[in-house]
């Protein structure tokens, strides 16, 4: 799960970690009396999407005074930012965080992430901050230094100041950069997160470290024992037809294409993306409908995927094991009805009772078209959408 | 001859007491020798009962002590999972299986790093994963047994109706296999590609192996290379996720592109280079399986 800019540096602030003073606004006004309760001269008036890449999208702006505050909110809050992160159509911005403004010396990147190799959260620092790092990482790797960090331990003092040595912090900052990357490591830890990253971490001309930006994705798994972070989900930054999947206990994903598809495994479902593809079409959705399907279940997956105007044909791909193909086939035959199908289905069904469910499909008197193996389901699928 | 498990492996189901386990230790002592090999399961507060003739201990080392078992399969669900996995890891068993989906990353890390630390001998596989199966002898987990045929292929993937697919593209071609492996979509998990191939190199009952895998991390590429250098039967593969876009976790927790890493693309890319035929058709899998046997 992702979350806002200034919900993630609350919860920096809970374990340690060094940030600006500011509040979440919602309005021009707010943003006045923000920037009046934080008080000096200088402010960030920052838009808060759950996409990167807001600064060059004209979503950060700095005000020198009370006036240019309610300004620049007043831009900020409603436009459709744009960033290489939210696609062409950009994000609508709904809320806004005001901060003081900091004195920068000198920008470093931080960031946390569990690496899959050696099983441990693997911090990665480097000098080069405000950067892509992607870039930084591909261009001069030798810039990215990492620790992996012991989970008996946690991040070791000696790890934390060699780390902060290596990216430049200098002597008198030493302590308070350990101490604000140990913090980091206990909130990464203690919030079940996936990602961290501070982009940039500020050295000022006082030799203060601090976390400018705040980026924290939670496991979903670990939700469960975090009701204060699921508090903070907002539905706004999210697909309202990844909402509604996940209500039915879904698993699905927009895409480009126009051709729908429903499969049971999250495997076969890519693969069945895959074929579409390699027969020159393009999926519109990655749909796994998991193990135990119902014909409810069936029929919110065909009305998620029909709301997405793109879909000229529909594909379902099911490897019975515990789910029976019958079930499935009378669960298709059902949606097929209530939805009033309209376009092109293509129905390849394997494994448990698929003789019964062809059968079911066959008496249904819809025009079903059914294929034998998958390659074959995407090939008709392709030339179905290709005949309209 | 298979890996990991044969008709003389003794069963405890972690988990017996719920709806899940119970559905599927019933399927699978029902599969071959299942009847002989599931002999125990576990549950603290419901010692000493027993789930359709099949005792009930109150934790793992005292089922091993009383039954003698040495594989566990877990059902408990994600909370308490990571905890059911030490509990089999303490009591030493040769294998734990992990069928359970959802468990927090940091669960895993903990425990995999305990497991590491202390030198365990036990193996994990999974968690989120399919189980494993030798066909005629030995059902672990919720596949359905009778697509399987006995065999000399092995068949090794992340993710669970992948390689149903697999396996019923090769028993449709007449062609059976000596153990399926499904070792699950998390990012932090037991056994990977790489240890599955290994056992298979050294099974003398397996002459060939699928390998499918899909996007995100690099444990097919780590595989590959391992296969260039020792690997003495073929190999063939699959990766899904080619229209996977970037950022996306499509389904399973460890299927993600990130930073431009772990793409279809580039895993097809190198497992091409150290010498394993790949197919870009799912379809296919069985076919360019038979394409390399003798």
């Amino acid at each position: 799960m992702k979350i806002h800019e200034y919900q993630g540096k609350e919860l920096f602030r809970k374990f340690g970690v060094v940030t600006p003073r500011g509040f979440a606004c919602f309005s021009a006004d707010e943003a006045v009396e923000a920037a009046t309760k934080l008080g000096g001269s200088v402010w960030v008036v920052k838009a808060q999407i759950h996409a990167g890449g807001r600064g060059k999208g004209g979503g950060v702006k700095i005000a020198k005074s009370l006036p240019e505050v309610r300004q620049h909110a007043g831009k900020i809050l409603g436009m459709q930012l744009v960033t290489h992160q939210t696609g062409p159509g950009g994000q609508k911005v709904r809320r806004l965080l005001v901060e003081e403004g900091a004195d920068i010396k000198k920008e470093l990147y931080v960031g946390m992430v569990v690496d899959r190799v050696t099983q441990r959260v693997c911090l990665m620092a480097s000098s080069e901050g405000g950067m892509d790092i992607e870039e930084v990482a591909a261009h001069s790797p030798e810039k990215i230094h990492k620790v992996f960090v012991d989970p008996t331990t946690g991040l070791t003092d000696a790890d934390a100041e060699d780390v902060s040595r290596k990216i430049g912090v200098p002597a008198p900052a030493l302590k308070e950069s350990s101490e604000l990357l140990q913090a980091l490591y206990r909130c990464f830890d203690e919030t079940d997160a996936s990602l961290a990253e501070i982009n940039p971490l500020i050295l000022t001309d006082k030799d203060q470290v601090i976390a400018l930006d705040s980026k924290l994705n939670v496991d979903d798994n670990a939700l469960f024992r975090h009701p204060e972070i699921v508090a903070m989900r907002d539905l706004d930054e999210e697909d309202p037809l990844e909402i509604e999947a996940s209500k039915h206990d879904l698993s699905y994903i927009s895409l480009d294409g126009n051709i729908g598809c429903m499969v049971n495994g999250a495997g076969l479902a890519m693969a069945t993306m895959d074929t579409i593809k390699l027969f020159g079409g393009e999926p519109a959705n990655f749909l796994d409908v998991g193990g135990g399907a119902t014909a409810e279940k069936v029929t919110a997956a065909f009305k998620i995927m029909l709301s997405n105007p793109q879909v000229k044909c529909i594909l379902v791909n099911i490897f019975g094991g515990i789910m029976k193909c019958d079930t499935i086939a009378a669960g298709v035959v059902t949606a097929a009805r209530e939805v009033k199908l309209s376009v092109p289905l293509v129905v390849r069904m394997k494994g448990t009772n698929e003789d019964l469910g062809r059968k079911i499909l066959a008496e249904s008197g819809l025009p079903i078209i059914t294929a034998g193996n998958m390659g074959e389901a995407g090939q008709k699928a392709v030339a179905a959408v290709q005949a309209r | 001859m298979s890996i990991l498990i044969n008709k003389n492996s003794k069963v405890v189901t972690q988990g017996i007491t719920g709806k899940t386990g119970q559905f599927h230790t019933r399927t699978s002592r029902a599969y071959a020798n299942g009847k002989n090999c599931y002999v125990a399961g576990v549950n603290p507060k419901k010692a000493g009962e027993s789930f359709e003739g099949i005792p009930i201990f109150k934790n793992v080392s005292e089922a091993k002590q009383q039954t003698g078992v040495n594989v566990s399969v877990i059902y408990v669900p994600p909370p308490f999972a990571a905890a059911a996995i030490w509990e089999a890891v303490e009591a030493d068993l040769d294998l734990a299986i992990c069928i359970t989906e959802g468990i927090p990353v940091r669960d895993m890390v903990h425990v995999r790093e305990r497991m590491k630390k202390e030198r365990r001998r036990t193996l994990l596989l999974g968690p989120n994963c399919p189980g494993v199966i030798t066909p005629e002898e030995l059902k672990i987990g919720i596949m359905p047994g009778h697509i399987h045929m006995q065999g000399r292929v092995g068949v090794v993937s992340r993710s669970g109706t992948l390689t149903y697919e697999a396996v019923g593209q090769l028993t449709e071609l007449g062609i059976g296999q000596s153990t399926a492996v499904g070792i699950g979509g998390d990012p932090v998990n037991g056994l990977k590609h790489i240890d599955l191939l290994k056992m298979f190199n050294d099974d003398p009952d397996t002459d060939a192996v699928i390998m499918i895998g899909e996007i995100g991390g690099s444990d097919e590429e780590t595989a590959a290379q391992w296969v260039k250098g020792n690997m003495k039967k073929p190999v063939v593969g699959f990766i899904a996720g080619v229209t996977a876009p970037p950022g996306k976790r499509m389904g399973h927790a460890g299927a993600i592109i990130s930073g431009g890493k772990g793409t279809a693309q580039e895993k097809l890319a190198v497992m091409e280079s150290c010498g394993i035929k790949v197919t870009k058709n799912p379809a296919e899998m069985g076919k360019l399986l038979k394409s390399v046997l003798k």
